[in-house]
């Protein structure tokens, strides 16, 4: 692998040529520094980080052109600039500012409205849509690091959603025994479906990428074939294509009272965070992972069994995505199971993981980045009518410039090395 | 080949001569299985009736007549000559040898004909319309395919596939519609393809930045872009933006009277056969000429080409922009064909199914188009048989060719190999 002699030069965790494998990174922070904060302030201090910060403000500048662009009054006053180019200039200013004022009152604080309560409101929605991001994204960041490259998540959401809905409508139990089995067999049927490429892939050599896109397609028809028939899935005495609402006994608790819609899958998703840092840094299981991922060949010669590790990875990384659809299922949209639960996660986790580096306490900051641009554009859309769709571009550019920061430091004119 | 060896040494090359039993197995496992699942179908869910395959229309020259047969009969008899070809696959194999391609051909026809007339039986299948209607929906996969096919023989994964196809469709119908012309719409549509593997190109050549990476932002990019640009202009002035006109279809003067294939190949329109075109273009040019030659070495080899004076980086480059290209044409046939207007994500992930041709088509233009073709059919059976009312669940007839696809690429196709510097960047030095 002489092409990545970057890799060996820089052997900085989080160093710009981390970015470039995202299944093989360079020195995990762990091995050096004990505590994952320090590889965090770390990161602040080796100037990636501002990198991090630059590449977020370059896609939000070309989000607000894309705006600005395609906003009438400014294209209006843009016909008359030359008689009277204060015009244009005001329409710009507005545009932009009440584009970013919706965003943030969407995703942050609310100033609109009265009271403390309802004004941090949009934070809590911001938590909440991050939830699922975070677990998804886990699994697929988690997939990458042993080197596979895990496009099924929708599939195993609806998997996992469907099953953990079905315990719950079918299943009559108190709800300390209730919500854990359902959600526990959610995420094993999460498993299962991720578990399908991770043994065709150790058997017969099947790329990961088409079976786990072939099965989101199996996944979706399935589900809506069991939504579609009564004594399956489908709501009794229903023509379409959704189940029962979930009952009170497993649906996700909400933390903050009722007054706010954050419900227990955000700590779900906390604790993934922290399972999936001491997998990948702490045991042994993690460890083969991270050797299988770097180089499938050295760890064949040095014993550890490849196939049965493609095999173990995705079934952990099945279950991490399960989750986010028991997330969905049982706490953010409880009135029942639809084919649409996934609700495009399955593949904004890739973003997730890709701007995450693969690493846990990265994929944990990239969600609650994403799920605020979520919240905030269902607010700047409510607003001020622009499309949703925005964040999306603003997601994949800031991905696409963090992953290049060469490209960042020229166009910010930065010297070449932050620090040696 | 020491190169290649050291990087992929647990994959055997598909021309090695030693090739592992297990690899061998495989096929007669596959035949086995969907031998018995088909007399299942025999011994538990036997239909009565006959099943009438009708291979003319009503506007042939020639018209052939059609075929009935009573379906559980044919059925059983088609379950015997299954069991006989999984018994020779097995014979070959206990002696070492490899099933021909032309067993597993015989096979999966048998193995389709018996399903049709199980699922078809007291009913007519329009073979025709059925075999027509395959090319129509393989149409943007074949593209895509051969895009992916020459970006990744330079070296460079092209996972962006489906944006090109989402953003030739979007330039298609925008501008297809302010030219006036559907011409205007397909020039359009290549450049917005090529557009995209120009940025792809710039990331991944330039900055080196993962290609799988690149490719699936690329996709998400182009997702938000013309989302939003959809959402934001052109749903607003659907006349003005929205409206491109069509290709019709042309009937190629003596081909298109040849009974079946004629109405099945050469009544289409003017994509379709700019794809036979293709297609043959691609592959001669990849196989035959020097720019070919230079293209596979570089993507083998980046090394050894750089040392002979090639330029390994414009090579991709270029190869990448012919790719995007062929690509946008791909994109164009959503919205110049047969509903043209352009709709938001409505290319549904078929980059992702041309990318699953390129490496079922182990890299290899014609045969990448064969598997999109496969594709392509088995997709129009679904629809095809839920019109004419099979017993089979519709959703699971829609989900067949993505089970086909995994049986075929975990079964039958096994590990492939990719062209040896695929989805590495070239450094020099």
């Amino acid at each position: 692998m002489s092409n990545e002699t970057g890799a060996s030069e820089v052997p900085e965790p989080g160093s710009p040529a981390d970015l470039e494998k995202p299944g093989t990174p360079g020195t995990p922070p762990a091995d050096k520094t004990p505590s994952p904060w320090r590889g965090v302030m770390r990161e602040i201090a080796s100037g990636s980080a501002l990198v991090s910060v630059l590449s977020v403000l370059l896609a939000v500048v070309v989000g607000s052109l894309m705006i600005l662009l395609t906003d009438e009054t400014v294209r209006e006053a843009a016909s008359y600039i030359g008689a009277r180019p204060s015009d244009f200039f005001y329409a710009v200013r507005d545009s932009i500012l009440d584009a970013y004022t919706a965003l943030f009152q969407g995703a942050i604080y609310n100033t609109n409205v009265e009271g403390f309560e309802r004004r941090i409101r949009p934070l809590t929605e911001t938590l909440k849509y991050a939830s699922p991001l975070i677990l998804a994204g886990l699994g697929v960041g988690l997939a990458f690091r042993a080197g596979l490259f895990n496009i099924g998540g929708r599939g195993q959401m609806l998997l996992a959603g469907a099953a953990a809905g079905w315990v719950a409508v079918s299943v009559d139990l108190p709800m300390a025994l209730h919500l854990p089995l359902a959600a526990l067999v959610g995420a094993a049927a999460g498993a299962l479906w991720a578990g399908i490429a991770g043994v065709l892939k150790a058997r017969t050599g099947a790329h990961e990428v088409i079976v786990t896109i072939m099965l989101n397609y199996v996944g979706y028809y399935l589900i809506f074939y069991a939504l579609s028939r009564q004594g399956l899935l489908q709501a009794p005495g229903s023509g379409n294509p959704k189940s029962e609402a979930m009952p009170e006994s497993a649906i996700l608790p909400k933390i903050l009272g009722d007054g706010f819609n954050l419900h227990a899958g955000f700590l779900l998703a906390l604790v993934a965070v922290a399972f999936v840092w001491w997998l990948l840094n702490k045991s042994a299981m993690g460890f083969r992972f991270r050797a299988v991922g770097e180089n499938p060949e050295a760890a064949q010669a040095s014993g550890i069994h490849v196939g049965r590790t493609y095999t173990t990875v995705m079934l952990i990384a099945g279950a991490l995505v399960g989750l986010a659809g028991v997330n969905q299922v049982l706490g953010t949209a409880t009135s029942g199971v639809t084919v649409d639960l996934d609700a495009g996660i399955g593949f904004d986790a890739i973003t997730v993981a890709l701007l995450g580096r693969s690493r846990p306490l990265g994929i944990l900051a990239a969600g609650l980045l994403f799920g605020g641009l979520k919240a905030g554009g269902f607010s700047m859309a409510a607003a001020e009518g622009i499309p949703v769709e925005i964040v999306l571009v603003i997601q994949s550019l800031i991905v696409l410039f963090i992953a290049a920061p060469p490209l960042v430091r020229a166009i910010f004119r930065l010297p070449k090395e932050a620090t040696a | 080949m020491t190169a290649l060896s050291e990087k992929t040494p647990m994959v055997p090359a598909p021309d090695a001569p030693v090739v592992t039993t297990r690899g061998l197995v495989k096929t007669p496992i596959v035949f086995g299985v969907v031998t018995v699942l088909i007399s299942l179908l025999v011994a538990f869910k036997a239909r009565e009736g006959d099943t009438t395959f009708r291979l003319a229309q009503d506007t042939d020259f020639f018209e052939l007549p059609e075929i009935t047969v009573p379906s559980t009969a044919s059925l059983s008899t088609v379950v015997v000559l299954l069991a006989l070809c999984t018994a020779a696959s097995a014979l070959l194999v206990s002696r070492g040898r490899r099933s021909p391609l032309w067993l597993v051909a015989v096979f999966a026809f048998l193995a389709l004909t018996g399903f049709l007339c199980w699922a078809a039986a007291g009913e007519a299948v329009p073979v025709i319309g059925l075999l027509g209607g395959s090319i129509a929906l393989a149409v943007p996969l074949v593209f895509g395919a051969l895009g992916g096919v020459l970006g990744e023989r330079a070296g460079v994964v092209n996972i962006a596939i489906d944006g090109q196809l989402l953003f030739g469709a979007f330039a298609a119908a925008m501008f297809g519609t302010i030219v006036g012309s559907p011409w205007g719409g397909l020039v359009a549509a290549m450049v917005a393809g090529a557009l995209v593997a120009v940025v792809l190109a710039f990331f991944a050549i330039n900055y080196f930045v993962d290609q799988v990476i690149v490719g699936v932002v690329l996709n998400v990019l182009v997702i938000g872009l013309t989302s939003f640009l959809f959402g934001q202009v052109m749903a607003k002035n659907s006349e003005g933006l929205n409206d491109p006109p069509h290709f019709d279809r042309i009937p190629i003067p003596v081909l298109g009277e040849i009974p079946v294939i004629g109405p099945v190949l050469f009544r289409q329109t003017i994509l379709v056969y700019i794809m036979y075109a293709a297609v043959l273009l691609v592959a001669w040019a990849l196989y035959r000429t020097k720019w070919g030659l230079r293209v596979r070495a570089v993507g083998e080899h980046p090394k050894a080409a750089d040392t002979v004076g090639i330029k390994v980086n414009r090579t991709r480059y270029t190869t990448l922009i012919i790719a995007g290209l062929i690509a946008g044409i791909g994109g164009a046939t959503y919205t110049l064909v047969s509903v043209p207007q352009f709709g938001e994500e409505m290319t549904d992930g078929a980059g992702y199914i041309a990318l699953a041709a390129v490496i079922f088509g182990r890299w290899d233009p014609v045969r990448a188009t064969l598997a999109a073709l496969l594709f392509g059919f088995a997709t129009n059976l679904s629809g095809v048989l839920s019109v004419i009312g099979s017993p089979v669940p519709s959703q699971f007839m829609l989900m067949l060719p993505y089970v086909v696809t995994i049986i075929a690429v975990a079964g039958l196709v096994g590990s492939s190999r990719a062209p040896a510097a695929d989805g590495v960047p070239y450094r020099k030095g």
